[in-house]
């Protein structure tokens, strides 16, 4: 196997899916069979995408395999280049994407099995897994950006796919908005740095950043650029404050809910912030910690009142979200790849799982309708109950370990920078999370059924369902990622398949530990590593055991909790939420965002355009007709100017082409010898033009 | 007997004027037809002559070809001509006017 | 003939293509099926001709006694003539049906003109670029009067044969007053000997000729007077070839004659006179089709103003500016034959469904047909990311290369003063309501052909680079 054997692979996996789709989509209608094609097709391409990641993971583990060709030449100087990028993470990623896609595609072969438009929503699955490869694959912003608007579209299509359905629709068209809102920003991004650089590789860009070429020749604009680039982020990965759509966005179908709105789709923002890594500055690094914070703790707030089981799992996956942008923003690397990895997998299955609920109680998705389902749905409650405990972090799970790298690289910065915000609000969110999980099992699946009717009528769903539940609860045990159950630091995962950033940023405008000092180990912009300062490696060192110990306490005690409010009833639910209800109702109305922006920016528009039209009708008119009413001879006057000479002069140029034309078609008089004589005419005074 | 070549080029420069100036005024299509003939013609005897005065049989061959396609012109020509003929009974080019603007 | 083998297989296309002719020519005669055969047969051997030279371009050389040149941008140039004349005879099956002028030499016909344009690409002497262009515009004359009982058939058939002719007649004057002066014909020696050749007179007045009889044939202003009454009056499936497979051949027959000189050591003396009349064609092309109503003499005029954007490419005269021609000109053949194709598709019997008027709310009738439509209507307007965009993009780049800004500014105000008429069809299509009842006779043939064309423009205009690269090898 060669570097050339795995970028065929690699083309194989990204095409394959995109073959799926156009014959799904085109035999749809005519073969009811057809959706098989694209199951076996994912199948493949989740087989291509083992078999690659094997390899490159266990020959090629240090490697970084670039291919690219030319797209196009824009000039001699500039040519637009099309290209992969293969490294440890992109494997890692088109693994992940392959395999939940794949077990998405199983699991609605059940789910989806009495919709009209079976066959579509298979092609259009294909399409999604198509635009995320090629997300993930990409070397160069350019491509990365049309990708980007790809999962967008497919998003914006599984989104509304029960289109019939006008909430369905809006959530569609909302998601699809509020994308563009940050998606400007990420254009305006990519067109400072082509600008700036010439060239859309990430590659280049980080080589001619690292030897001092910077945009506008500042670093203010180098931070900003960064900003820019994030926003793309913002609104992919559902960051605040533009976290509104992803809660919405559960109006499509549970299966797509899970490859989609949990797992992939909005792993993408953070993917995209990993890749642009090494440009960020501190400044940069330092607002993406703040959006990520706030959408790690808001959503998390919201998430605790919630009653709609996939809303308490769409808060939740933003504020994980957010959880990873906020580690990504204080530099913990790394960890925020491994949680973003770990997180794709108990996510999806928690929303597989919540799928399978709500397929067995009959489309139901209130929890507080449900109860006891333990009994009844034993395989989903025991994958359930799996992939919760890894979100909540705790041990012998993947969560444990990708929060806990998270909260001691928290606990660190704090310490070195001074910053403990971060540490706390963290720490707090793994309470929260700890709590509104076992909230949400222990409604769901303990204590006595509610609605007994439903109750009676839910058993276990099919095969189809239930393997993908497992295979994915069986990724989120510790021990694919490290052979220690108590620390990562040393398994395979974090010490040998994930290599540390790659910084370009000028040393003056980086964190403190983060900057090269003097004598420090290699540069080499496009594979060294630049490891932090070893006041950064004390720092963690340090940290770890504190954080873990403080992680895990918390995580129990809101697991306690939830167990002492909803399980064993110790504490009155009701009579608490009387107590505090202003904030209860806080929380249930998720911060009153949703108004907000309706009374903000919807409504601002359409204020801004009603106080125009006022301003027209009152004061432009007004000041006209009083204008005209004291000087009624020179408003005749104006008027007369106006309708002669200033209509005149647009008339003239609307039709002044059409007048030319209209002219100049008598020339074909359709008489032979008229050309002719038109022609020898013409010759005669281009010669006289030419005569030297 | 040794006539110089400038009088055949005059000649046949002459020719060609001919023929364009028959062209753009004679309202005869067939008239027309004919004067571009003469044009093509003019050309052959260009290209004779300067074959003969260059001692190089490039050009006589070229004539050759010149008269072949002129004859092939000469065929479709005419049966265009036909064709126009049986649909308007007229072969006169300034009332052949339909397409114009 | 042949010195070895290569140079023999080297020459198959147009082995293949004289072949076909006479096969052509036996199934009209022996077979009674010829009516279904013989479509099927023309467009079979017009894309394996242009399939053989796409793959083989590389097999570069000169044979017959330095008469024809193959490999390269010859085998290029194969290609476009060959395959866009594929797309014809697929639009073209049904076409004839309906106005029932079966006659067996349309395809016959088809195929000779194709020969000749694949002979004018080949050229190496004058000799053989006479042939071929007569060879050609005999075929057009007669293509153009095919439908012989219409009397617009016969004004266009006979407008085109004097027109044309007295065209050949500067052209074939011109190759004699150069023969005289350079002794030969073959067109490498008057190229290397051409700043020494100049001081005669004789051969500068025969080089001029050659050029008014070329801008004839390309479709220049002042030369331009037949195309729209040409395309009017004839067949659109003809009229749809006239204006690419023609136009193509006769800058390719330029490109093989001339570019050589155009980066001589006297530079390119022709830059000024390519200069005028492309300026001349851009504005004159896109002003007056704005004041048509019949969408074929609006395509028309949209050719001369193309015609007009390419000369451009001939002015600036570099290497960049070459294989920007060579693009557009693919670029061009294939969106203009989907334009035509669909016109043809559109018009009625007796033809009805030619005014652009007769376009309003077709969107909403046949979504599909007015949605390949646009896409043409686009990349002939030079949006991006369709061919025409690209084509024009190299095209104005190189002339900027040659320190002719003024005159790429001028193309880019011209491409938007054309916006104007080709997006007018796409706002009838969707934003007006429809008068028209579309009575369309559907055929999968020419949907064939147009969505063929439809790939390769949407093709060239997402991954140009990859044609682009394999015109730039060879020049």
């Amino acid at each position: 196997m060669t570097e050339t054997g795995i970028i065929n692979i690699s083309l194989a996996i990204l095409f394959l899916p995109l073959l799926g789709f156009i014959v799904t989509l085109l035999l749809g209608k005519k073969i009811k069979s057809i959706y098989l094609f694209e199951v076996f097709i994912l199948t493949v391409t989740l087989f291509a995408a083992i078999f690659v990641a094997f390899i490159k993971l266990s020959y090629y583990v240090d490697d970084r395999i670039i291919a690219e060709i030319q797209w196009f030449k824009l000039s001699e100087t500039i040519s637009i280049k099309l290209g992969f990028l293969i490294d440890n993470m992109t494997v890692i990623m088109l693994f992940v994407v392959a395999l939940i896609s794949a077990l998405v595609h199983y699991f609605s072969i059940a789910y989806m099995k009495d919709d009209p438009r079976y066959n579509r929503y298979f092609a259009y699955l294909g399409i999604f897994t198509f635009s995320m490869n090629g997300i993930v694959l990409t070397n160069n912003i350019l491509m990365m950006y049309i990708f980007w608007e790809l999962v967008g579209l497919s998003s914006y299509l599984l989104i509304g796919f029960w289109f019939e359905k006008k909430s369905a629709s809006d959530a569609g068209k909302k998601a699809f908005i509020v994308n563009r809102v940050g998606d400007i920003g990420m254009f305006a991004g990519i067109l400072i740095l082509f600008l700036t650089y010439n060239t859309f590789s990430f590659e280049s860009i980080f080589h001619s950043i690292a030897a001092g070429k910077l945009p506008f020749n500042s670093d203010f604009w180098l931070t900003m650029t960064g900003i820019l680039l994030f926003m793309g982020a913002i609104g992919k990965s559902a960051q605040f404050p533009l976290h509104v759509w992803l809660p919405d966005a559960m109006e499509g179908p549970t299966p797509v809910s899970a490859l989609i709105h949990a797992a992939t789709m909005v792993a993408a923002g953070v993917y995209l912030t990993i890749r642009i890594f090494g440009l960020l500055t501190a400044d940069a690094m330092m607002f993406i910690a703040i959006i990520g914070m706030l959408s790690a703790f808001i959503p998390a707030t919201i998430a605790l009142t919630q009653n709609d089981i996939k809303k308490v799992l769409a808060y939740s996956t933003v504020s994980q979200l957010g959880y990873m942008v906020m580690a990504l923003g204080i530099g913990a690397y790394k960890f925020t790849f491994f949680h973003l990895v770990a997180h794709a997998f108990f996510k999806a299955c928690l929303f597989l799982g919540s799928g399978s609920v709500i397929y067995a109680m009959h489309h139901e998705q209130d929890i507080r309708n449900m109860g006891g389902l333990r009994k009844k749905l034993p395989l989903t409650y025991a994958t359930f109950l799996i992939a919760t405990l890894a979100i909540s972090g705790i041990p012998l799970t993947s969560g444990f370990h990708s929060k806990d790298g998270i909260l001691a690289s928290s606990f660190a910065f704090g310490s070195l920078t001074g910053n403990w915000i971060f540490a706390i609000v963290g720490f707090l969110v793994a309470l929260m999370t700890a709590f509104y999980m076992f909230r949400l099992v222990i409604i769901t699946f303990h204590g006595q059924p509610r609605d007994q009717h439903k109750y009676e009528h839910a058993k276990e769903s099919p095969f189809v369902m239930v393997m993908p539940l497992i295979v994915l609860a069986g990724l989120s045990i510790f021990i694919f990622y490290t052979p220690n159950p108590l620390n990562a630091d040393e398994g395979w995962f974090i010490s040998k398949w994930l290599p540390a950033p790659v910084l370009s940023a000028p040393n003056n405008t980086r964190f403190d530990f983060m900057q090269e000092t003097a004598g420090a180990v290699t540069h080499n912009p496009s594979h060294g590593t630049i490891t932090y300062s070893e006041s950064y490696t004390e720092a963690m060192h340090g940290a770890h055991n504190p954080a873990m110990i403080l992680a895990l306490v918390l995580a129990l005690s809101g697991m306690l909790l939830a167990y002492i409010f909803y399980q064993w009833k110790k504490i009155n639910v009701d009579k608490l939420t009387q107590a505090i209800k202003p904030l209860y109702t806080f929380s249930l109305n998720k911060w009153y965002f949703d108004e907000l922006y309706d009374k903000t920016f919807v409504a601002g528009t359409i204020g801004f355009s009603k106080l125009i039209g006022w301003f027209d009708a009152k004061i432009v008119d007004g000041i006209i007709n009083g204008a005209g009413n004291l000087t009624r001879l020179l408003s005749v006057f104006t008027g007369a100017f106006d309708r002669i000479v200033i209509d005149g002069i647009v008339n003239f140029a609307a039709y002044l082409s059409g007048f030319i034309g209209l002219i100049f078609r008598r020339i074909q008089t359709g008489k032979v010898q008229t050309y002719l004589i038109l022609v020898i005419f013409s010759i005669i005074i281009l010669l006289f033009l030419f005569n030297d | 007997m040794n006539i110089p070549i400038e009088y055949y080029l005059i000649l046949s420069a002459f020719m060609f004027f001919v023929g364009v100036a028959g062209v753009l005024t004679r309202r005869n299509a067939i008239i027309v037809f004919m004067s571009i003939e003469l044009m093509l013609n003019s050309a052959n005897l260009t290209l004779v002559t300067f074959s003969s005065y260059l001692g190089n049989s490039i050009g006589q061959l070229f004539v050759f070809f010149v008269m072949t396609v002129a004859a092939a012109d000469a065929a479709v020509g005419l049966a265009i001509i036909i064709a126009i003929f049986r649909n308007k009974l007229t072969v006169n080019i300034d009332e052949i006017n339909i397409l114009k603007w | 003939m042949f010195n070895n083998a290569q140079e023999f297989f080297n020459t198959l296309p147009l082995i293949i293509m004289g072949g076909g002719i006479v096969i052509s020519l036996l199934i009209e005669i022996y077979s009674d099926k010829n009516k279904v055969i013989l479509p099927w047969f023309t467009a079979l051997l017009f894309l394996a001709v242009g399939l053989h030279s796409l793959f083989y371009t590389n097999d570069v050389s000169i044979v017959m006694q330095n008469m024809l040149a193959t490999g390269g941008n010859v085998n290029i140039f194969y290609a476009i003539f060959t395959l866009g004349a594929a797309v014809v005879t697929l639009i073209s099956i049904d076409y004839i049906k309906k106005y029932d002028m079966y006659f067996g030499e349309y395809y016959l016909i088809l195929q000779t003109s194709v020969l000749g344009m694949m002979l004018m690409a080949a050229a190496k002497d004058l000799f053989v670029i006479f042939l071929g262009l007569e060879l050609m515009s005999i075929s057009f004359y007669i293509l153009a009067g095919m439908n012989r009982k219409r009397a617009k058939a016969n004004e266009a058939s006979l407008k085109y044969f004097l027109l044309g002719s007295f065209a050949t007649g500067f052209i074939v004057y011109g190759i004699a007053l150069i023969y005289g002066s350079a002794h030969t014909t073959s067109i490498d020696f008057i190229t290397t000997n051409f700043a020494g050749l100049t001081s005669n007179l004789l051969f500068v007045a025969g080089v001029l000729l050659f050029l008014i009889g070329f801008s004839f044939k390309i479709a220049a202003f002042p030369f331009h007077m037949w195309v729209p009454d040409v395309y009017e009056g004839s067949s659109t499936t003809v009229a749809a070839l006239f204006s690419t497979g023609g136009k193509s051949a006769a800058f390719s027959a330029i490109i093989a004659s001339l570019f050589a000189l155009f980066n001589g050591p006297s530079g390119n003396v022709f830059t000024p006179y390519f200069a005028v009349i492309s300026v001349l064609s851009m504005f004159y092309g896109s002003i007056v089709a704005i004041a048509q109503v019949n969408i074929k003499r609006m395509l028309a005029y949209s050719s001369i103003s193309h015609a007009g954007y390419l000369i451009i490419g001939l002015a600036a005269g570099n290497h960049d500016a070459i294989a920007g021609v060579m693009f557009y000109l693919g670029a061009y053949t294939f969106m203009n034959l989907g334009a035509f194709g669909i016109v043809s598709l559109v018009e009625g019997k007796n033809e009805t469904n030619l005014d652009i008027n007769s376009y309003a709310g077709l969107a909403s009738k046949k979504p599909f047909l007015a949605a390949l439509l646009s896409i043409l209507m686009f990349s002939l307007a030079g949006v991006p990311p369709f061919a025409g965009f690209f084509g024009k993009y190299y095209i104005f780049i190189a002339a900027i290369e040659s320190k002719l800004t003024w005159l790429a500014i001028l193309g880019v105000i011209s491409s938007a003063i054309s916006a104007y008429f080709y997006i007018r069809i796409v706002v009838l299509m969707y934003f007006k309501p429809a008068t028209n009842d579309f009575q369309i006779e559907t055929s999968n043939s020419a949907m064939l052909g147009i969505i063929t064309s439809v790939i390769i423009v949407i093709l060239l205009g997402i991954f140009p680079g990859s044609f682009l690269d394999l015109i730039t090898r060879f020049i």
